[in-house]
C-alpha cells in the first residue's frame, strides 16, 4: 500500500489546508479543555477577582490542586514505602491468587461443561452462566456477608469466622473470572480439529485421555491470548476491594490524598501505575497472539452458549476488543486496519459462535 | 423470601436507576465511541493521535478510579454541579464516567468491525469520488456496525453489570448493588434470599439481553 490508509486518498494541497485547519481547531479546543481543567484545579476558575487574562488567575495557585507541595509527598521516599508500595502488593496479592484460582475454577468448570454425563454437564454450565451473569460487586458484598448467612440458617454464632475484605475480593474474582475462563477454555477445546479426538478415540483412547493428552496440550497454545487478556481485566477489577475498604492500590492513593488533600495528583499517579501495569500485560496478549499468528494457529475466544454474546468481561473488554483484535489494532496504527482483510479475526469468531 | 418480598419497592427502585444509569450511559458511550472511532482513522495525525491516548488510557484505568475522578475530582474538588439535588446531580456524574469508559469498549467492538469490510468496498467508494467523511458514514461505520452487534452487546451487558460501580463514595447512587448492601447491614430481610432476588434481577436484566443481541447479529449480519 503506497496510500496511507485506505479509507482516504493520498491529501492532496486542498485536503492539506483542511487538514490543518482541523489540526489547529482541535488544538485550540483542547487547549480550552485543559485550561479549563487547570484553572479549576488551580481553584482560580470560580470566585476570582482578577479578569480571565491576568497572571494572579493563570499562576500556580498554592491553594490549588497544582501547588509543588501536593506533589512533593510523591517525593518522599516514605509515601511510597508506607502507602503506594504495600497498596501495590495488596492488589497484586489479590490478583494474583485470583489468578491462579480463576484458572483452576476455569479448568475445572470448562470441562466439565464438555462432560458426556448431563448430571456434570448441566450444573457446570448453571454455574458459569450464573457467575458470569451477575456483577462483581454484589458477589464481594454477599461474600462479605457470609458469617451472617451462617447465622440465620445454620445458627452459627457471627464471630464464629470472619471473611476478610482480601478474602472476599479474591472470592469474588475468582468467581467471575473463572466463569469467563471456563468459556474461554471450552472455546480453544472445541476449536481443536474434530478429527484430533476422532483419531484419539479411534486408537482406543478414553475420552478423559483425549481431553488431557490430545486435545488440552493443543488448545493451551491458542488460549494463551484471550487468559492473559482475561488477566488484565482481573487486574482491573481487582480494584472494586476499594468499595469494601480492602486497602489496595486505589484505597492507599485516597488514603493519601485525604491526608495530604492532593487528590487530583494522587489520581493521576494512581492511573498511571494501573495505566503500566495493565499496558504491560496487555502488550504480553498481543505478542502471544502474533506468534500464534506467525505459527498459523487461530486464537481462541470465548463462544457463549446458544449463540448469544453473553458478556465476558467485568469491566467491559468486548469479545473481539482486547485479546481478539488483530495486528493492526494492537499496533495502534490506523493507517493498516482496513487494509488487514485476510486476517478478519471477526469472521472466524463468528463461524465457531453458529 | 417473605421480608425480601415486602421490600420489593426497593429492590425495584434500585433496579430502577441500574436501568436509568445503563440506558444514558450506553447512549452517550455509543455516540463517543463512534466519534472515537471516526478520530481513529481520520486523515489529522493529531485527531488519530488524541483518540488512541483516550482509548489506551481510559481502557486500562480500574472503572473504579474513573468514576471516584468524576465523584471526588471534578465533582467534589472541583465543585462542577450538573442538577441542584444531589440524588441527579450524583446519577449524571456516574452517567458521565461509566460513558467515557464504555466509549473505549465501544470504539475497540466498532475498530474490529471496520476489519471485517473488504477491502474493495472502501476503494470503490474512493473511486466513485467519495470523501473520507462520506466514505465513514455511507460505507464503513453502517457495515461495521452491522457485524458489531454482537461485540456491542457484551459491552452493553459488561455496562450493565459496571453501574453497581456507581455506588462508589463519592457518587453513592441508589442502584441496584447499594440498596442490597443497605439491606444486608440494616437487617431488615435475610441475607441469602436477599443475595439470591438481586442476582436473578440482574440475570433478568443481562441474560435476555445476550439472546437479544445473539438473535439481532445473525439477522442484520452482512452476507459475504
Amino acid at each position: 500500500m503506497s496510500a496511507q490508509s485506505v479509507l482516504f486518498d493520498v491529501p492532496g494541497p486542498k485536503a492539506r489546508m483542511r487538514n490543518a485547519l482541523y489540526t489547529v481547531f482541535t488544538v485550540v479546543l483542547a487547549l480550552v479543555g485543559l485550561a479549563i481543567l487547570y484553572l479549576g484545579f488551580n481553584r482560580t476558575l470560580v470566585d476570582r477577582e482578577d479578569p480571565l487574562f491576568s497572571s494572579a488567575v493563570w499562576a500556580v495557585n498554592p491553594e490549588g490542586q497544582w501547588a509543588a507541595d501536593k506533589w512533593e509527598p510523591f517525593l518522599r521516599p516514605d509515601t511510597w514505602t508506607s502507602y503506594v508500595l504495600p497498596g501495590l502488593q495488596n492488589t497484586l496479592t489479590a490478583a494474583l491468587t485470583a489468578s491462579v484460582l480463576a484458572i483452576l475454577f476455569g479448568l475445572v468448570f470448562g470441562i466439565g461443561r464438555m462432560s458426556e454425563r448431563w448430571w456434570i454437564r448441566i450444573p457446570s454450565g448453571a454455574v458459569v452462566e450464573f457467575f458470569r451473569g451477575i456483577p462483581l460487586l454484589i458477589l464481594i458484598f454477599f461474600t462479605m456477608a457470609l458469617p451472617i448467612v451462617a447465622w440465620q440458617l445454620f445458627d452459627i454464632p457471627t464471630g464464629t469466622f470472619q471473611v476478610t475484605a482480601l478474602a472476599a475480593v479474591v472470592v469474588g474474582l475468582t468467581l467471575y473470572n473463572g466463569s469467563v475462563l471456563a468459556e474461554v477454555f471450552r472455546a480453544g477445546v472445541l476449536a481443536v480439529p474434530k478429527g484430533q479426538s476422532e483419531a484419539s478415540q479411534a486408537i482406543g483412547m478414553t475420552r478423559s485421555q483425549t481431553m488431557w493428552q490430545i486435545l488440552i496440550p493443543q488448545a493451551i497454545t491458542s488460549m494463551m491470548p484471550a487468559i492473559v487478556a482475561q488477566l488484565v481485566v482481573l487486574l482491573k477489577d481487582s480494584a472494586l476491594g476499594y468499595i469494601v475498604a480492602f486497602p489496595e492500590l486505589l484505597r492507599s492513593f485516597t488514603l493519601l490524598a485525604t491526608r495530604e488533600s492532593n487528590v487530583i495528583p494522587a489520581a493521576i499517579i494512581c492511573a498511571v501505575i494501573y495505566i503500566i501495569i495493565n499496558m504491560t500485560l496487555s502488550r504480553c496478549a498481543i505478542w502471544l497472539e502474533r506468534r500464534n499468528a506467525r505459527r498459523g494457529r487461530p486464537s481462541a475466544k470465548p463462544t457463549a452458549a446458544g449463540g448469544a454474546p453473553v458478556a465476558i468481561e467485568a469491566t467491559g473488554t468486548a469479545a473481539g476488543a482486547t485479546a481478539g483484535t488483530s495486528a493492526a489494532f494492537s499496533t495502534g496504527e490506523p493507517s493498516t486496519s482496513v487494509t488487514e482483510t485476510d486476517e478478519r479475526p471477526d469472521d472466524e469468531d463468528e463461524e465457531r459462535r453458529d | 423470601m417473605e421480608a425480601f418480598l415486602s421490600n420489593i419497592d426497593r429492590v425495584v427502585d434500585g433496579f430502577s436507576w441500574t436501568v436509568r444509569l445503563t440506558l444514558f450511559s450506553a447512549f452517550f458511550s455509543f455516540v463517543l465511541g463512534i466519534l472515537l472511532t471516526a478520530m481513529r482513522v481520520s486523515p489529522v495525525p493529531l485527531l488519530r493521535g488524541l483518540s488512541t491516548a483516550y482509548v489506551e488510557g481510559i481502557r486500562n484505568t480500574p472503572l473504579t478510579l474513573v468514576l471516584l475522578f468524576c465523584g471526588l475530582g471534578l465533582n467534589s474538588a472541583l465543585g462542577l454541579s450538573l442538577h441542584d439535588r444531589v440524588m441527579w446531580d450524583v446519577f449524571w456524574w456516574a452517567v458521565i464516567g461509566l460513558s467515557a469508559y464504555t466509549a473505549c469498549f465501544v470504539s475497540e467492538s466498532l475498530r474490529s468491525g471496520i476489519n471485517t469490510i473488504p477491502l474493495g468496498q472502501v476503494e470503490a467508494a474512493r473511486s466513485l469520488g467519495l470523501t473520507f467523511t462520506q466514505n465513514l458514514s455511507l460505507i464503513v461505520i453502517p457495515q461495521a456496525l452491522r457485524a458489531v452487534v454482537g461485540p456491542l452487546g457484551s459491552v452493553l451487558i459488561a455496562l450493565t453489570k459496571n453501574t453497581t460501580v456507581a455506588s462508589v463514595a463519592g457518587l453513592g447512587v441508589q442502584e441496584a448493588s447499594r440498596q442490597m448492601k443497605l439491606m444486608f447491614d440494616q437487617g431488615i430481610a435475610p441475607v441469602l434470599p436477599t443475595f439470591l432476588g438481586f442476582a436473578i434481577g440482574f440475570l433478568i436484566l443481562t441474560l435476555p439481553t445476550g439472546y437479544f443481541f445473539g438473535w439481532l447479529s445473525k439477522r442484520v449480519a452482512v452476507v459475504r
